[in-house]
């Protein structure tokens, strides 16, 4: 390559993710000028078919903004139109509902890990390849993954799109005994995620450091799944500088700029660069993760969640997935034990006139709802902001610079195919959900 | 890299699956299948899948259509909304032996497709900031109204074990066995209640296409027609009954125009329920509190 001429390196169909995205990469010289992640999904306006819409309807229809974390749209839908009725689930109710969702976050995770992320660091295009060479992991990995599925299949009825899930708790609950069986499955879960973190842990990776501004949800006692307040901890501003804003102010703090010459909507959290997800959930609630992943992450090389350990390397994000997995194998297990069948399988929902919001911590980081409704329930207005979209930002950020560190370094030029597979690996990190974002990410023609 | 893809010696099929505007749920169902999928890709050679694999490098999904393929059976998901997508598909045929589209959005124009009914501009407007940008198509439709498919898998999404003989039934070469009749057939094998007779619950399951296994009447709840419309569904009786069980005619509005919307076997509600208004009214217009 010539490091003093201008090249442009385009990435027009991104592998190994969810949904559609391409990467523009413009070099000046030895700098890297512009990196822009543009997602050409088409749009599906949910956000304006949600319209007339009865209350009621949200969580079916979010769902189908992406099939990787359908349980989040659900989640962050329900809360959205309860806050908006003035009604709290809560009990066994909300306990059910945290186990469906650490259903999604192990079958989603686990997905990510093996199917989609690992083959980075192995040097494989897929995971068929890579059964050639570890066919073990990968059972142990397909294996783990369906037990997230199964808890997805009994509590909603399938793994994509469940059916169980309304307004106010579910259509029906599960018998204790209903949920045993999958309490034994969960054992042997347990056993192949704390193999997982291991195995993970033990991979090469680049170094690199984030210096985002971290953005999860919190509530003190929890690892925060489905509930909490955001909280930020800012990159500046000495360690765990944490602070917390009301959900009612979300809008005010995330805001959604459209850049002229971009393609891409981008977020801003308070006029600055910020993270969701992992990365962020680990440093905002590492201190209450269950013992036994709090203790992998140790092993790990995390850090010591209960001291503040955070991680900053955006390539390890894989072992702090694991070491999710772990926690929600854990949670699922607690839930399960201490469950008793609620009287009732839903908590009524008047609708009344008011606008509410709601927000849970998908799989890939923290997903945004509001609501407005009529009297009578009819939705008159939505807004959804997914991980994805806060996300772009610091994924093109961290592309960046894994690109300006590479071109840094000293040794042989780096040629097309080694930054694209480097640029590929960078956005990866983030389990990017292309069609999440999609619903307002514009699909554009480039204009010459 | 480990590719070894184009290989003259291997005999195994070659399966590609393509991605249009969808939610990306209808492809997941392949990797959904953990029992089989080790097993499966030693009979097929899974070629092109985004999703999965990166094992045709860079360049770029137009780049690799020009010259690859073509490809023995291809899984196309999601509906046409741009018109680039619309050039694409045309493509997707000439290099596809055996196209079977998979789920509501290819077969049906999916949610997306309520955009049909409503102005497509004023949509752009609802959402966007810039609504200069965007380009899209004033419909969502399925991929059948652009180039012949061979078969069509419904649901949305579809079901694993429909995909598994699709896949299976094409490898042994023989027709899958997908039957088209009603969601009630698959109760009655399932053992459930009709929860409409028992309950008076209002539920789609006479008119929907079979293939989830009646997942919702068994959790309690009405079917809500995700796999589209049964063959020859009887809409004039399924109409009279959900207004006997208390559907206001908004709500039966809303149920049909959902993730099938532009089904032609379901269009017809709207004038049905005009020539319904000759008959005596026997519904009232809120909905009953449903028991669980």
């Amino acid at each position: 390559m010539n490091h003093r001429g201008t090249r442009v390196l385009r990435l027009d169909a991104l592998a190994r993710v969810e949904g559609e995205a391409a990467l523009h990469l413009r070099v000046d010289g030895g700098t890297v000028a512009e990196t822009r992640l543009r997602i050409y999904e088409p749009p599906r306006f949910f956000e304006a078919l949600l319209r007339g819409r009865s209350h009621t309807e949200p969580p079916d229809i979010t769902s189908r903004i992406c099939g990787i974390c359908p349980v989040a749209y659900q989640m962050s839908a329900c809360q959205a139109i309860e806050n908006a009725c003035g009604v709290t689930v809560d009990g066994p109710l909300a306990d059910l509902r945290r186990l469906l969702y650490c259903g999604e976050w192990i079958e989603s995770h686990t997905l990510h890990i093996y199917l989609l992320h690992a083959p980075d660091f192995l040097g494989h295009a897929d995971v068929v390849g890579l059964a050639r060479d570890q066919r073990a992991a990968v059972e142990r990995g397909l294996r783990l993954k369906q037990s997230g599925n199964a808890i997805l299949e009994q509590l909603g009825g399938r793994p994509i799109h469940p059916v169980n899930v309304r307004i106010g708790g579910f259509y029906r609950t599960p018998a204790p005994q209903e949920l045993r069986p999958l309490a034994q499955r969960l054992r042997q879960a347990r056993e192949d995620a704390l193999e997982t973190v291991r195995w993970v842990a033990a991979f090469d990776f680049p170094d690199a450091v984030c210096d985002h501004d971290l953005l999860a949800l919190r509530d003190p006692g929890h690892y925060a799944i489905d509930s909490g307040t955001p909280a930020v901890i800012a990159a500046q501003g000495g360690p765990r500088a944490l602070r917390e804003f009301a959900l009612s102010d979300f809008e005010q703090h995330v805001r959604e700029l459209q850049v002229a010459h971009s393609t891409a909507l981008t977020a801003t959290l308070d006029d600055r660069r910020f993270l969701t997800g992992p990365l962020a959930r680990y440093a905002i609630n590492g201190q209450w993760l269950h013992p036994v992943a709090a203790e992998a992450a140790r092993d790990a090389g995390l850090g010591d969640p209960a001291l503040g350990g955070m991680c900053d390397n955006p390539f390890r994000s894989i072992v702090v997935r694991a070491v999710e997995v772990l926690h929600a194998v854990e949670e699922a297990l607690r839930i399960i034990d201490g469950y008793e069948q609620p009287p009732r399988p839903a908590a009524e929902v008047p609708p009344r006139r008011a606008v509410g919001a709601g927000a849970t911590e998908a799989p890939r980081g923290l997903l945004y709802h509001r609501y407005a409704l009529t009297e009578d329930g009819t939705l008159t207005g939505a807004r959804i902001i997914p991980p994805t979209a806060q996300n772009q930002t610091a994924i093109e950020e961290d592309v960046r610079r894994a690109v300006q560190a590479r071109l840094d370094r000293d040794g042989p030029d780096a040629d097309d195919e080694e930054l694209t597979l480097l640029c590929e690996r960078a956005i990866r990190n983030h389990d990017p959900c292309i069609s999440c974002s999609a619903h307002f990410l514009d699909l554009t023609v480039e204009r010459a | 890299m480990t590719t070894e893809l184009g290989s003259a010696t291997d005999p195994r099929p070659t399966l590609a699956v393509w991605k249009f505007a969808s939610c990306d749920g209808c492809q997941l169902t392949l990797l959904d299948c953990e029992d089989e999928l080790l097993g499966l890709t030693d009979r097929v050679r899974i070629e092109h899948f985004l999703e999965m694999t990166s094992a045709e490098g860079a360049g770029g999904e137009r780049a690799r259509l020009d010259g690859r393929g073509p490809y023995d059976l291809s899984l196309v998901e999601g509906s046409i909304t741009t018109a680039e997508d619309a050039e694409r598909i045309q493509h997707v045929r000439r290099i596809s032996r055996y196209l079977v589209t998979i789920g509501a959005c290819a077969t049906a124009g999916g949610i997306q497709a309520l955009r049909n009914f409503a102005d497509v501009d004023e949509f752009i407007a609802a959402v966007y900031a810039r609504p200069e940008y965007i380009s899209t198509l004033e419909t969502s439709t399925a991929i059948s109204a652009h180039v012949p498919v061979d078969l069509e898998l419904r649901g949305c999404p579809i079901d694993r074990r429909q995909l598994l003989e699709v896949i299976t039934a094409y490898l042994t070469g023989r027709k899958p066995r997908i039957p088209g009749h009603s969601v009630c057939f698959e109760c009655k094998r399932r053992g459930t209640t009709c929860i409409t007779v028992a309950h008076g619950i209002p539920c789609l399951g006479p008119v929907t296409h079979a293939g989830c296994g009646a997942i919702c009447p068994a959790y309690g709840r009405g079917c809500y027609g995700c796999f589209g419309p049964s063959s020859q569904p009887n809409l004039r009786s399924m109409l009279a009954q959900l207004r006997h069980d208390g559907m206001s005619e908004q709500d039966i509005q809303r149920v049909f125009r959902t993730f099938n919307a532009a089904s032609p076997e379901h269009a017809p509600v709207p004038d049905l329920a005009a020539e319904e208004q000759e008959r005596p009214p026997n519904t009232t217009e809120t909905h009953p509190e449903r028991p669980a």
